[in-house]
């Protein structure tokens, strides 16, 4: 079974499709990755799913129950983290914890093993205003108060969005903790290094699901070949690198550059090229691309 | 003096109370120069900018930015100055030349010099037959390529770009970065945030701050060697695990 099964959604808001006959399934205890840019539809799939808007089209079941008929019945089943952090600012944390315990019929005692590990970071801090916490406090709040009823399904809005690369890191090994409780989590993120933590990934764009896979299948299917460039005048290189005949995309990342060849070009002959503009130091070697290559790719494809 | 600095910080400091939110911190930005503001949630970032964009007092030290005190020449600092945020501050239901014209008005900008660059500055960036859409139309990229072009619209010195690139895909990110680096190649110095590291290794130079403190200032190829990493990300992940201002 299950645990979420959505078949062909739509939803559109004055003409714009946020969603386009979206259909994807997600496994018991599985760690689903939803990976786009901002305005991909990710919001609106994640407030379908937790029975806050209703779609158009379409139908959606979480754990075998209609997000439509039976949206109450969801709502204590699921754990929820929007994007935009929606806990009561001018109540303490520890007053928002219990608040969440008790809508849910339930109490923090009960349900406190799953939370520890997030939740004692932030207990020093249990009697001060939720709206006078910092941000990588409040994310572990808002996490906290979306599993104290211990939910078979949780949704997380982009919850490391503007958070910075060590708590990123943090947020996603209490994510990996959560797994082996054997909670199924769905996590949207627009950013592509937290993709290969996840079983499988779903890459969106315009309301769309380009792929669906494991990150290792998705980096497997990548099609080309595909290069690291480097030389001392990194500026320059870019633009020598697309005007030169046989490039068929080049794209920076980080201390290098990634670009992928036709078979009218060689190495020998790339490093030729560059030599005769002035390049020194050249290194150009084969690598295995990101699912951020894939994205991208996939993203030209889809004419962005 | 062989070298034009354009910010200037002396043991730059801020208090909130007994809370030390900036510590000392001096550095300078050379003319033309991408340099990357780094630190983790907390350790200090925005406000150390909203100091150098004159809109916090320090509460110790000293900051010159454009050739400006910006303690007691904080209007003038503001003037040269152009400031974009992740949230882009366009005014949504206005039209693209709306803003344009708006921004440039605030800055003091005379309407002939506005109308002349307009056209310019449109072409340059390709939205010519955008002119009269209205900005909530355009699609987050083209609203991203505006925003920053809306900043430096009155040729500003400097301009502070704080987490410019959050939310956007990964090609339109790309571009905004060549955007970056044509304004930097025409003189302006551009002064940027970002919790994306690959986009740090773009940075002429790099700073990272850590509770209130600059740990670590040099280009990214130097902060790579000095703490034997592979990339800028291993380098953060090093500096930044010794924070002890938790949480943020």
């Amino acid at each position: 079974m299950n645990a979420v099964s959505v078949n062909r959604l739509c939803k559109s808001y004055n003409g714009v499709k946020a969603l386009d006959d979206v259909s994807f399934d997600v496994a018991k205890g599985e760690l689903y990755g939803i990976i786009g840019p901002d305005g991909a539809g990710k919001t609106t799939l994640f407030r379908i799913l937790t029975t806050l808007i209703l779609p158009d089209k379409g139908t959606a079941l979480v754990q075998s129950t209609d997000v439509v008929k039976d949206y109450s019945t969801i709502r204590s089943i699921i754990g929820y983290m929007p994007g935009k952090f929606s806990l009561y600012q001018d109540l303490t944390v520890e007053e928002n914890l219990n608040f969440f315990a008790t809508v849910f019929n339930t109490t923090v005692k009960e349900n406190y093993h799953l939370i520890e590990d997030i939740y004692k970071h932030i207990e020093p801090f249990r009697t001060r205003r939720a709206g006078k916490l910092s941000g990588g406090m409040k994310q572990k709040l808002a996490l906290s108060c979306a599993l104290i009823h211990k939910p078979d399904v949780l949704f997380l809005d982009e919850p490391t969005t503007g958070v910075d690369p060590v708590s990123r890191k943090e947020f996603w090994e209490m994510l990996m903790k959560l797994k082996k409780q054997g909670i199924t989590i769905i996590v949207s993120t627009p950013y592509m290094d937290e993709a290969k933590l996840c079983d499988r990934i779903a890459l969106m764009q315009n309301g769309k699901f380009l792929r669906i896979d494991t990150p290792d299948n998705i980096v497997a299917s990548y099609p080309y070949r595909l290069w690291a460039v480097r030389s001392s005048s990194m500026h320059i290189l870019l633009d020598d690198l697309r005007s030169c005949q046989g490039i068929t995309s080049s794209f920076s990342f980080g201390t290098c550059y990634h670009a992928t060849m036709d078979e009218t070009l060689t190495v020998e002959k790339l490093k030729r090229y560059l030599l005769d503009k002035g390049h020194h130091n050249i290194e150009i070697n084969e690598i295995s691309p990101t699912v951020e290559d894939c994205f991208m790719l996939l993203l030209k494809e889809d004419g962005v | 003096m062989t070298e034009e600095y354009v910010i200037i910080a002396e043991n730059l400091t801020k208090k909130f109370g007994n809370f030390t939110a900036v510590d000392h911190i001096t550095f300078s930005v050379r003319k033309g120069e991408i340099f990357g503001f780094l630190g983790a949630n907390g350790a200090g970032k925005t406000t150390a900018m909203r100091m150098l964009c004159g809109l916090s007092h320090p509460s110790d030290g000293k900051g010159i930015v454009a050739g400006y005190d910006i303690l007691h020449e904080s209007e003038k600092v503001k003037q040269n100055i152009g400031y974009m945020s992740q949230k882009f501050s366009l005014y949504e239901d206005l039209k693209v030349w709306e803003n344009l014209r708006l921004y440039g008005g605030i800055y003091g900008m005379k309407d002939k010099e506005i109308s002349i660059k307009m056209d310019a500055v449109l072409r340059s960036i390709d939205m010519q037959s955008e002119k009269n859409t209205m900005v909530r139309d355009l699609p987050l990229g083209w609203k991203q390529k505006l925003a920053f072009t809306v900043s430096i619209f009155h040729n500003p010195k400097i301009v502070f770009l704080d987490e410019p690139t959050g939310g956007v895909d990964p090609i339109t990110r790309r571009r905004f970065w060549e955007q970056i680096y044509s304004a930097a190649a025409s003189g302006i110095t551009v002064f940027v945030t970002t919790h994306y590291m690959d986009e740090a290794e773009y940075c002429d130079r790099v700073s990272i701050m850590v509770d209130g403190k600059i740990k670590a200032l040099d280009s990214p190829q130097e902060l790579r060697k000095k703490y034997s990493a592979s990339g800028m990300d291993e380098v953060f992940q090093k500096l930044a695990r010794e924070a002890t201002r938790k949480g943020d």
